[in-house]
């Protein structure tokens, strides 16, 4: 194939990846419920001010630890909190910082994996070997120790997870880059005058960033957990803001009278998860379906 | 057989930058520290005789490659400090805690490959059908479980509420440990069990699409013959990578776990003293976790070329 051919055929090739058609999107099942349950809870997090029966941290010591009743239909906890309203605001703070984490190491991985994947040289090599590095450190202990560091609270959730997560994304972009730099759309592009740059983000990013966005379904998974189990360990977010971790702690105090204290706020994080990973799992059949099996 | 581990020599040499990245990383935590680490360390604990007396023990009063070779001298001599809470040094704390999550996470890999091989040959042989959509919906759900709340959920249905298990806590005798060890193991088993099965089903299909189950079949091999003599083993190989990543999730995982059942291993250790503030055994606990997990991966690589006699690791290494 000659220069301009092979030019036309990477204009193609991106041409063809851009109006996916939109069935594909409606008839996967998958992804549909994963987008109903996130958006549905992300529509409770949303409105919670108006949802909520009840002040979440406002304490009535007359009425702690009261069963399920219809005024308070899980019960109050043993601050005589109630529970539903706590729930629903929790949406709030564990769903937001959870989306929130993924950001700046989505950001942070994928240009590093990608500045390494495509000039390769020394770059790479020490990145390669800072990865391996960051790898050795279990994802809780890490965020466990950063916590402690910067002390505990929302700011340093971000900076935990950033500093544990950015690696993940690094990696995933970089393999994907070497394969990308490969093809010939690429060749054609640089043959065609383009700058290192421009082929970079232009022409190799629409590529590579699906699997880092796929990724990233997993991983706010992952940083939900995180903030819940630095809720539960008591290094997350301060009392007396309502959060499913911390819920769980309280409510295992209890567990021998009140053991839905500590089992709803759990199933509402599997759900959480299950929702996202239905989405994940939808995103990458219709994102990549030649990957698929 | 022992000709194919001459791959581990060069495998070890590789690991010690690594092991040497894990080191620097523990030795500057100190230093992220927000102002006077040792201030920052000793809190309301702080009086001018006592930071001072940190300062030095720490040797935060000297350069950073000076104290960084230092750390290290200690290092090679065994020596991580002096806990802040028990005035003992942290090795010595660590030799107490170290057996218990090791059990832990042993029993942890046993209970979980009971769980998956069964569920992945299960969902494999006839992938499509009620079977496999019912295992696909328990990975999809065990992944979204937090590690912590599956083991609270065990102990009010096992300890609670059928007073079948102890609620807590590690028992005296090796049998106790067995018994009082098997709720903590059961939840690592149950988190860690939908990513292996995920592996295991997908690499069982191939191995049952292949040619040589194809021949195996038609000489009349059926059933759990077939199942241990062509399909496991095969299956096994990608599998063992995959568990060798995720060992180190798992040991993440059994420092909450430990928490939940009171367990006196390194995650008790860990967590009380971050709630103490008693930062050189905090250092001690990750630098020991992180160069276990390093350990870990070397070997998953011999575990690796034992089970596959295809692989050579030499090359692997050399590149």
């Amino acid at each position: 194939m000659s220069t301009p051919t092979l030019f036309l055929a990477a204009r193609r090739q991106r041409r063809a990846a851009a109006p996916r058609t939109l069935k594909a999107w409606y008839q996967n099942r998958a992804l549909v419920a994963g987008i109903i349950i996130v958006g549905a809870l992300a529509l409770v997090a949303v409105l919670a001010p108006v949802l909520a029966p009840y002040d979440p941290v406002e304490q009535d010591l007359l009425n702690t630890l009261a069963d399920p009743s219809a005024a308070h239909l899980l019960g109050t906890d043993k601050y005589g909190r109630d529970v539903l309203s706590r729930l629903i605001w929790g949406a709030q703070v564990d769903l937001r910082i959870g989306f929130l984490a993924v950001l700046i190491p989505f950001v942070i991985g994928t240009v590093v994996g990608a500045v390494a994947g495509y000039f390769g040289g020394w770059f790479d090599t020490i990145l390669m070997r800072i990865v391996d590095v960051f790898f050795a450190f279990p994802f809780y202990v890490m965020v466990i120790v950063l916590v402690f560091i910067f002390g505990s609270g929302e700011f340093s959730i971000y900076i935990a997870i950033a500093a544990v997560s950015w690696v993940s994304y690094a990696k995933i972009v970089r393999g994907e880059v070497l394969v990308a730099k490969q093809q010939d759309y690429v060749v054609a592009a640089r043959l065609g005058g383009l700058s290192h740059g421009r082929v970079l983000v232009r022409h190799i990013g629409p590529n590579v960033l699906s699997q880092a966005i796929i990724y990233a379904m997993s991983d706010i998974v992952m940083d939900i957990m995180a903030i819940v189990t630095l809720g539960y360990l008591g290094l997350g977010i301060a009392p007396p803001t309502a959060e499913w971790g911390s819920m769980i702690n309280d409510g295992q105090e209890f567990i021998t009278t009140q053991w839905q204290q500590a089992t709803i706020p759990g199933l509402v994080v599997v759900v959480a998860s299950l929702g996202l990973s239905l989405l994940g799992d939808g995103l990458s059949d219709v994102l990549n379906p030649e990957r698929r099996k | 057989m022992l000709h194919r581990l001459r791959f581990i020599p060069a495998r070890l040499i590789q690991s010690i930058p690594v092991a040497f990245g894990v080191t620097l990383i523990v030795f500057f935590m100190a230093h992220l520290l927000p102002g006077n680490a040792a201030l920052a360390l000793l809190g309301q604990r702080a009086t001018a005789e006592s930071v001072a007396a940190l300062t030095t023990q720490l040797g935060l009063d000297r350069p950073l490659p000076e104290q960084y070779l230092i750390f290290l001298a200690q290092l090679f001599q065994g020596n991580l400090g002096t806990s802040l809470t028990y005035q003992v040094p942290v090795s010595d704390l660590l030799v107490q805690a170290v057996p218990v999550t090791l059990a832990l996470l042993l029993y942890a890999l046993i209970l979980s490959l009971i769980i998956s091989i069964p569920l992945a040959a299960l969902a494999a042989f006839r992938p499509g059908g009620s079977r496999d959509l019912g295992v696909r919906g328990f990975t999809l759900v065990g992944q979204g479980m937090p590690q912590f709340w599956v083991g609270i959920m065990l102990l009010l249905i096992f300890a609670v509420r059928f007073r079948l298990f102890p609620v807590g806590g590690y028992g005296t005798t090796q049998l106790d440990h067995l018994y009082f060890l098997f709720l903590p193991a059961l939840t690592l088993a149950i988190s860690m069990s939908p990513t292996i099965i995920r592996s295991l089903r997908s690499s069982m299909i191939n191995v049952l699409e292949s040619e040589y189950v194809g021949t195996a079949k038609s000489k009349g091999s059926y059933g759990i013959s077939l199942f241990r003599g062509h399909v496991l083993r095969n299956a096994a190989i990608p599998t063992v990578s995959v568990i060798g990543v995720n060992l180190g999730f798992l040991v993440g995982g059994s420092l909450v776990i430990e928490r939940v059942f009171a367990l006196p291993g390194l995650g008790s250790l860990m967590i009380n003293s971050i709630f103490s503030r008693d930062f050189p055994t905090v250092q001690g606990v990750t630098l020991f976790v992180a160069l276990f997990v390093v350990v870990i991966g070397i070997l998953t690589d011999v575990v690796y070329t034992m089970l596959d006699p295809r692989v050579d690791m030499s090359k692997a290494v050399r590149a």
